[in-house]
């Protein structure tokens, strides 16, 4: 490839090299667009599959199953908001989600000043155990998990769900927030010290405001992972008034089967609180994959 | 979303940056720099505050993530129902059963088979798009995140959707009518020869987009005096890319790697929505982990389901053991954690 091209882009127009490097202004060239537009349409097309087919009717889809909306109903998507199915679940997974971020954050930024700001035996151990954490999986565990949850009587309650996804949002939330306490200089905790001010003082003046970027990075992520999760829930509630949106889709997907229409219109409602989440952290979410990733 | 989002730097790092601000001009302590301090020791009044500071995390975590996997150990070694304890202690039984049962074989054959269709798909189109993004053009940073859409919607939406769009008269095949190429319609969900490469197309466009993001942060990372070097020398941009740009991403692709490979084995929610624990046998994607469901907690067997899951734990640590000794070894500590930087 590299032989093929290499005539191609003279190498006597320094200017032209630049493209290599991301740049703001300037247009680059149509073929870049072109690529970058047929990507695009194939990410986006499922999705729009999905929010277009619940606005057909089940003739519509049968006749033409890749068809465009034609004329446009919107029957489908009024009578899953004016029943109380999706609200229900949707309230079940804004709480499960809220509840589980909170806590994954408050435990697991209190561990990570331990782990960043004490000096005890043990404290390597500790971060260890946390860090290997990421080894196990919750598929890995699930079955006892199972047991567990249903030996201290949580079976088909929200809590049942959110105490196991603390204990599993604990690694990562550990692993992203340990770095960033320790960046905050020492010199700044011994001016504290000096003018008298505890540890617990300095955590709740100094570290909980200097490290509120990381801990909305990790609750986000937090947040996320608990409104898309799936087998937890799958296992621990099986009584319809407690599902989650997840279950909440799959029940109605196969309860109306041949409402193929309805079932769009439910699937895509339940989509869009997790493309609002998206779009509004959008530069926390990624940046806090690539953290966690790299660091 | 202006075109100079793309080029700030990473959230994390972004707020290290403004930690050093709030150090009011004093330089960042290093991390292993904090330890010189002598201590006077651990004082009661410090084991307390870390045991309270500490509690309830270590609480939650040993006793729903560690408890439960040494249970698993445990509860594999004997038959058992879920019900009272378990009493009927069978050895190794349970073992011998997972690794002389076909279906299981077939579990792991498809397992393996997405991790290196993963890798081999994902790979080379994330590191193209990647590529692509990073060139000079207008509304980048759109582009980025329509991308990444797929990867934040749910498995179950993602998994509803287009088992829909791909059913015998669904709008995959209508399209492909429409347009004419009626020889290429297939049962792309129950044909065994084709139904892992449309789970291999459903998981490429979920996950496609984190990799995405990963090798673009990594190119962001990589020193633009390098190209300048090189344009000077009269490299191409296709020798650039080829001589710097991707020796450059190594690590970043490695650590990838790896996260690719551990999420093709516990591959599981794809799979049980689309397919079902019946069907996903029969139309070769089954995994192990939905073989773990069907034949554990579905099918009342609790010791059973549990060995199931030291298996599939056994073999994700055995790979991940061998890939750190023997890939992940090349990169120092400080290359993974942001040598690139």
């Amino acid at each position: 490839m590299a032989a093929t091209t290499t005539d191609t882009v003279p190498a006597t127009s320094p200017a032209r090299q630049r493209k290599v490097t991301p740049k703001s202004g300037g247009w680059g060239s149509p073929g870049t667009y072109f690529i970058a537009l047929v990507v695009v349409g194939l990410m986006l097309a499922p999705i729009a599959y999905i929010i277009l087919g619940g606005f057909r009717t089940n003739s519509q889809i049968t006749n033409s199953p890749g068809g465009l909306p034609d004329p446009w109903n919107i029957d489908n998507y009024t009578s899953v908001l004016t029943g109380s199915t999706f609200w229900r679940e949707l309230g079940n997974s804004t709480i499960v989600a809220l509840v589980t971020s909170v806590l994954v954050v408050a435990f697991g930024l209190m561990a990570s000043y331990v782990l960043a700001r004490y000096n005890f035996r043990g404290r390597g151990a500790m971060y260890s155990l946390f860090a290997a954490g990421l080894m196990f999986p919750i598929t890995v565990a699930i079955t006892p998990l199972y047991i567990v949850v249903r030996d201290i009587g949580l079976m088909n309650s929200l809590g049942g769900v959110i105490l196991p996804q603390v204990g599993f949002g604990l690694s990562t939330t550990v692993i992203i927030l340990v770095p960033f306490l320790r960046a905050i200089p020492l010199e700044i905790e011994e001016a504290a010290a000096i003018d008298g001010t505890s540890k617990i003082g300095f955590f709740f003046r100094m570290v909980l405001p200097l490290s509120l970027p990381g801990v909305l990075t990790t609750g986000i992520l937090a947040f996320v992972g608990s409104w898309n999760s799936y087998i937890l829930p799958l296992f621990i509630l099986n009584d319809q008034d407690s599902y989650t949106l997840p279950l909440g889709v799959q029940a109605f997907s196969s309860q109306y089967s041949t409402d193929t229409a309805q079932v769009l219109a439910f699937t895509s409602l339940a989509m869009i609180p997790a493309l609002i989440f998206f779009s509004l952290f959008e530069r926390r979410i990624v940046g806090g994959l690539q953290g966690a990733v790299k660091g | 979303m202006s075109d100079s989002s793309a080029n700030e730097p990473l959230a994390v790092e972004n707020s290290r940056s403004q930690l050093t601000v709030a150090g009011v001009g004093v330089q960042p302590t290093p991390a292993t720099g904090r330890t010189r301090r002598a201590r006077r020791g651990t004082s009661w009044r410090e084991r307390l505050e870390i045991a309270v500071l500490s509690g309830p995390a270590i609480l939650m975590f040993v006793g729903f993530v560690i408890f439960p996997v040494v249970l698993a150990a445990y509860y594999g070694f004997f038959k058992w129902k879920g019900y009272g304890k378990p009493t009927d202690f069978i050895g190794l039984q349970n073992y011998k059963t997972i690794l002389t049962d076909p279906e299981f074989h077939a579990a792991l054959q498809h397992n393996l088979t997405i991790v290196v269709l993963s890798l081999l798909l994902q790979g080379p189109i994330a590191i193209g798009l990647a590529l692509l993004l990073n060139r000079k053009m207008r509304g980048r940073s759109l582009i980025r995140v329509l991308i990444f859409v797929p990867y934040v919607v749910s498995e179950v939406i993602v998994g509803t959707g287009w088992s829909l769009m791909l059913q015998s008269n669904g709008a995959v095949n209508d399209v492909l009518g429409k347009l004419g190429l009626d020889s290429l319609q297939q049962d792309w969900l129950s044909d065994p020869s084709i139904a892992i490469w449309s789970l291999m197309v459903i998981i490429s466009w979920k996950y496609i987009g984190f990799a995405v993001i990963l090798f673009m942060a990594a190119l962001q990372n990589i020193p633009e005096e390098l190209y300048e070097a090189a344009s000077i020398d009269g490299a191409s941009y296709w020798q650039i890319q080829r001589r710097i740009t991707v020796p450059l991403l190594g690590p970043t692709l490695r650590i990838w790697a790896f996260l690719s490979v551990i999420g093709s084995l516990q591959l599981f929610d794809l799979v049980y929505i689309i397919w079902g624990q019946y069907v996903a046998g029969t139309a070769g994607v089954s995994t192990m982990a939905t073989y773990m469901v069907q034949y554990g907690r579905n099918a009342g067997n609790f010791g059973y389901g549990s060995a199931v899951a030291v298996v599939l734990f056994l073999i994700s640590l055995i790979i991940a053991l061998i890939y750190q000794r023997f890939v992940l070894r090349r990169d120092t500590a400080g290359a993974i954690t942001g040598g690139t930087k």
